[in-house]
């Protein structure tokens, strides 16, 4: 101790600590541990305008408390835990304070971050662990070069460079935001835990939880790709924030992925490599994936090989070792996923149907292309044949399906909209997915299914939009005619899959048979009368159902906006009878002269021909039998007569000859 | 009929005008009768098939409309005719209307149709038919009768626009009804009941040709006719209204004429028996 000279006669005996800086005071005092020169002063203003301050030098370095000046040397460590306990708690249970319990030389104590004499509130700029400092505190060892870098397993690299670089290092450092996160923000100031272990704030259970500290709204952000709950539940599955937005590297628009492509290719670019399970190529063409819409698109993001391939484990010497479940493409493609899995696909899918189709069923795996290509199984065009797969008859969905529908894809080929899709290559046209959506394919009895009647207006209507409005406006939409009874809708008219075009004659002469079928008298009456009977004969020409009655714009007769109401009527027939007049619909069009009540009229009319008919043919059917035994009778008289005459006419002749 | 190479003279009994109206009635009526009956029994499959033949049912309406017009033609000649025949032979309509070859029924009609049933019955002989027996003239008349009922009906469905000018609109549904069922009655009486009478009677067997020769044998005459007959072998006009038979070539062709409407006839009859009892709805 002789070289500390006591000093204290020079400060004021009232001021805490005056006696130590009676000594410590003197900038030059310094001692030497493990063969470095240590410096002891302390700067009086420093350390009275510190936190710590007011405590006087005993107030941390308590054993020196009530000692002879000079003391004995060493002193000792100062307890910060004393007053701090829970901080001092944290930092035993962490990475540093286990380091330090091991007796490692690196390991950081309270004062390598915090300073000694110097402390101040975290608040104050100037405080060593104020957020601005907090990167070049933490940087002092982890940072390229230093030991501690160099000799202990920190799997991360260029931190410091890479977090000055990220939104994060930019919004503190660049543009001062001290609420910008630092390194204690993720880490935790005290209680820093490698991402190994569980009770990290940065393990993969718990990193959602760290960044939703401040990115509260992220989730939300995010449900579109991941279900929020599924974080907490199930991180393991989950790709975690880092996944995506590397650590010390996050940026707001670009980050890369854990695996690099190259690293997957390295095996999966062998045309030979096989499952050992059961044989299935695992081989995967790297030209066939550059080509897909997970390489090219419009937004000219990659997809990396370990996004759908997740739970990779880049640490692996088989990065895919780890992987337990097959790519789901919902991690991505959420909305679409919730979609197929409430379809009638997805829900045999969750049954481990086999006849089940997947994403890659459709859509391929690596080559997958987007719907506007031409190449792609998606497109338009391609899309019958897509679903004839299975849905062509004799194929597996064909066989399973047991509604009304047959023959649907030959019968598909020959409507209008299959020869609009596939001969005039209109890729505009209805194909399947327009009418049964790519992804909701629902039976028609399912109330969601877009062919459900009550919905197949609203399908149709996509494309046949003011015919929609119509039909919503006619007497057939509920809405209208307010009837409980099962009402048409466009495919019980225009047939759901060999809809024709309306002015070919075939469709003409069958509309009296679709509307028959609810309309059954009026259509049976309408058959007696000169349209029905031309109809019958197989010609279009003359007035069918709609000529008269419209349409989808069908409407109650009694309704003053019908075709057929009293104002508009003859403008009706007029169509095609040129100068008929209100008189003339007075025309019975479904007239029968089989019901009295309704046709009097007709019915004795009828029924007077008839008589005159049956009385016609009875009185001339009766005088015909009646002459029948006669005039056989006279037939065979004649013929007697005649071999008389002929005979005797011989006689004469023979006894002429006889004579001569 | 020609036998031994010589011709033999017949008895005249209808003008060359006569028979020529009688064979485009048969024309017109069998034409229209197929183009009618296909809008009748539509519900067959003979109709379709038949409306096609025709080249669709526009043109089977044309046909059927210029049949109608030729049917009115042959009905305006033939009162032309009576008209002219008045003139040259009968001086007045009471003499043309009341002579003994009046088609007017007269009482001795009633005389005769009751001798008929009754030789039908076997209660008595065969009357003495005079020129027109009184099926002749029911089938005559029936004639007029049709003319006027289908062809104003006819007319009424040909221009329905016109006629709702004045007629109220279900008056076409009341003509549609008596022009069907009238020419049901009219095809079905003529394909039954006259070929009957005139040509498949056992003794006439299988077809009467005197309507389309207009000659008869004075055999069948003297039969048939007997009062005719007499009357005109008392007046000593018999003789002049005796001409030479046709040569065999033209009743070959009569024969395959007649046989054709027998048999276009005796189809639509069946095919009327079809449509009505196995085909009604």
């Amino acid at each position: 101790m002789s070289e500390y000279p006591v000093r204290a006669s020079r400060l004021a005996s009232d001021q805490p600590g005056a006696e130590c800086l009676a000594c410590h005071g003197e900038k030059g005092m310094s001692t030497t541990r493990g063969g470095k020169t240590v410096s002891l002063y302390v700067d009086a203003k420093k350390f009275s305008g510190s936190v710590h301050g007011s405590l006087g030098c005993t107030g941390c370095h308590a054993q020196l408390e009530g000692k002879e000046l000079p003391h004995d040397v060493p002193v000792g460590r100062v307890e910060c835990g004393t007053c701090h306990p829970t901080e001092h708690d944290q930092h035993a249970r962490s990475l540093h304070g286990r380091a330090v319990a091991q007796g490692d030389p690196l390991a950081p104590r309270c004062v390598n971050c915090h300073g000694n004499h110097d402390i101040l509130p975290i608040k104050d700029p100037r405080s060593a662990v104020a957020p601005l400092k907090v990167p070049f505190v933490c940087g002092q060892c982890h940072r390229e070069g230093t030991p501690v870098q160099r000799n202990r397993p920190i799997p991360q690299s260029n931190i410091l460079e890479n977090y000055s670089e990220s939104i994060h290092g930019e919004a503190l450092l660049k543009k001062g935001l001290s609420v910008a996160p630092t390194c204690a923000t993720c880490h935790t100031p005290h209680l820093i835990l490698p991402h190994t272990d569980p009770a990290s704030s940065i393990a993969r259970r718990n990193i959602a939880a760290t960044c939703t500290k401040c990115h509260s709204q992220i989730e939300a952000v995010h449900r579109k790709i991941i279900r929020g709950e599924l974080w907490e539940k199930e991180a393991n599955v989950l790709p975690a924030c880092v996944d995506c937005h590397q650590p010390h590297k996050i940026r707001n628009v670009f980050y890369t992925q854990g695996m690099a492509d190259a690293d997957c290719m390295h095996c999966h670019a062998d045309e030979k490599l096989r499952r050992a399970r059961d044989g299935k190529s695992l081989f995967v063409n790297l030209d066939e994936l550059s080509h897909s819409s997970h390489q090219t698109n419009s937004r000219n993001q990659k997809v990396a090989c370990s996004q759908c391939h997740s739970e990779v484990n880049a640490s692996r010497v088989r990065p895919c070792e780890t992987i337990t479940h097959s790519v789901d493409c919902a991690s991505c493609h959420d909305e679409i996923g919730k979609q197929y899995l409430g379809s009638t696909h997805g829900q045999l899918t969750s049954k481990n149907d086999p006849n089940a189709p997947t994403c890659k069923e459709c859509h391929g795996t690596h080559g997958v292309l987007g719907k506007q290509n031409p190449q792609s199984p998606t497109f338009a065009t391609n899309v019958p044949g897509l679903c004839a797969r299975c849905h062509r008859e004799g194929q597996k969905a064909a066989l399973r399906y047991t509604g009304t529908q047959h023959e649907i894809i030959a019968n598909y080929t020959e409507s209008i909209h299959g020869k609009g899709l596939l001969k005039s290559g209109l890729t505009v046209t209805a194909t399947c997915t327009s009418c049964h959506t790519a992804h909701r394919v629902l039976p028609r009895s399912n109330p969601e299914s877009t062919v459900n009647p009550a919905n197949v207006p609203a399908t149709c209507g996509q494309c046949h939009h003011g015919i929609e409005e119509q039909f919503e406006n006619s007497i057939h939409a509920r809405r209208v005619s307010g009837s409980a009874k099962e009402l048409p809708v466009c495919n019980d008219c225009h047939t759901a899959h060999s809809i024709r075009r309306t002015d070919e004659d075939q469709f003409r002469l069958d509309i009296m048979e679709k509307c028959g079928r609810c309309h059954e008298a009026l259509a049976k009456a309408y058959f007696d009368t000169y349209h029905g009977k031309v109809s019958r004969l197989g010609y279009a020409k003359t007035a069918k159902c709609y000529d008269c009655h419209g349409a989808h714009d069908v409407l109650a007769v009694t309704d003053p906006r019908s075709h057929l109401s009293r104002a508009n009527v003859a403008a009706t027939c007029q169509k095609c009878h040129a100068g008929a007049t209100r008189r003339f619909a007075g025309y019975l069009t479904h007239a029968t002269h089989h019901d009295p009540r309704k046709y009097p009229l007709l019915f004795y009319t009828f029924w007077g021909m008839t008589a005159l008919l049956l009385g016609t043919f009875v009185v001339g059917g009766v005088h015909t039998l009646l002459w029948l035994p006669r005039a056989l009778q006279m037939r065979r008289e004649l013929r007697a007569a005649e071999a008389e005459s002929r005979a005797t006419a011989e006689k004469s002749a023979n006894e002429e000859k006889s004579d001569g | 009929m020609a036998e031994g190479g010589v011709a033999e003279r017949q008895f005249i009994r209808f003008t060359r005008l006569q028979r020529i109206l009688h064979i485009c009635m048969i024309v017109s009526f069998m034409s229209l009768a197929l183009t009618g009956l296909t809008l009748k029994f539509s519900y067959t499959k003979w109709a379709a098939v038949l409306s096609h033949l025709f080249g669709g049912f526009e043109t089977a309406g044309y046909i059927h409309r210029s049949a109608a017009v030729m049917m009115f033609g042959v009905f305006i000649t033939h009162l032309v005719d009576l008209y002219r025949l008045k003139n040259r032979q009968h001086g007045t309509w009471r003499a043309l209307l009341f002579g003994p070859s009046s088609m007017l029924p007269s009482r001795r009609d009633l005389t005769e149709f009751v001798g008929t049933l009754k030789w039908f019955v076997g209660k008595g002989e065969r009357p003495a038919y005079g020129r027109w027996t009184y099926w002749e003239k029911f089938d005559y008349f029936a004639v007029f009768w049709g003319i006027a009922v289908i062809g104003s009906t006819g007319l009424t469905l040909w221009f329905p626009v016109f006629f709702t000018r004045f007629l109220p609109g279900w008056f076409l549904n009341v003509t549609t009804i008596i022009h069907s069922d009238e020419a049901l009655l009219a095809t079905g009486f003529i394909f039954t009941v006259h070929f009957f009478n005139t040509h498949l009677r056992p003794e006439k067997f299988p077809m009467d040709i005197t309507v389309f020769t207009g000659r008869m044998p004075l055999k069948e005459l003297k039969r048939d006719k007997p009062r005719e007959y007499e009357a005109l072998v008392a007046d000593g006009k018999l003789e002049e209204k005796m001409e030479e038979a046709y040569p065999p070539i033209v009743i070959r062709a009569v024969r395959a004429f007649g046989w054709a409407a027998l048999a276009v006839g005796f189809s639509i009859v069946l095919w009327i028996i079809y449509a009505m009892l196995f085909a009604y709805r």
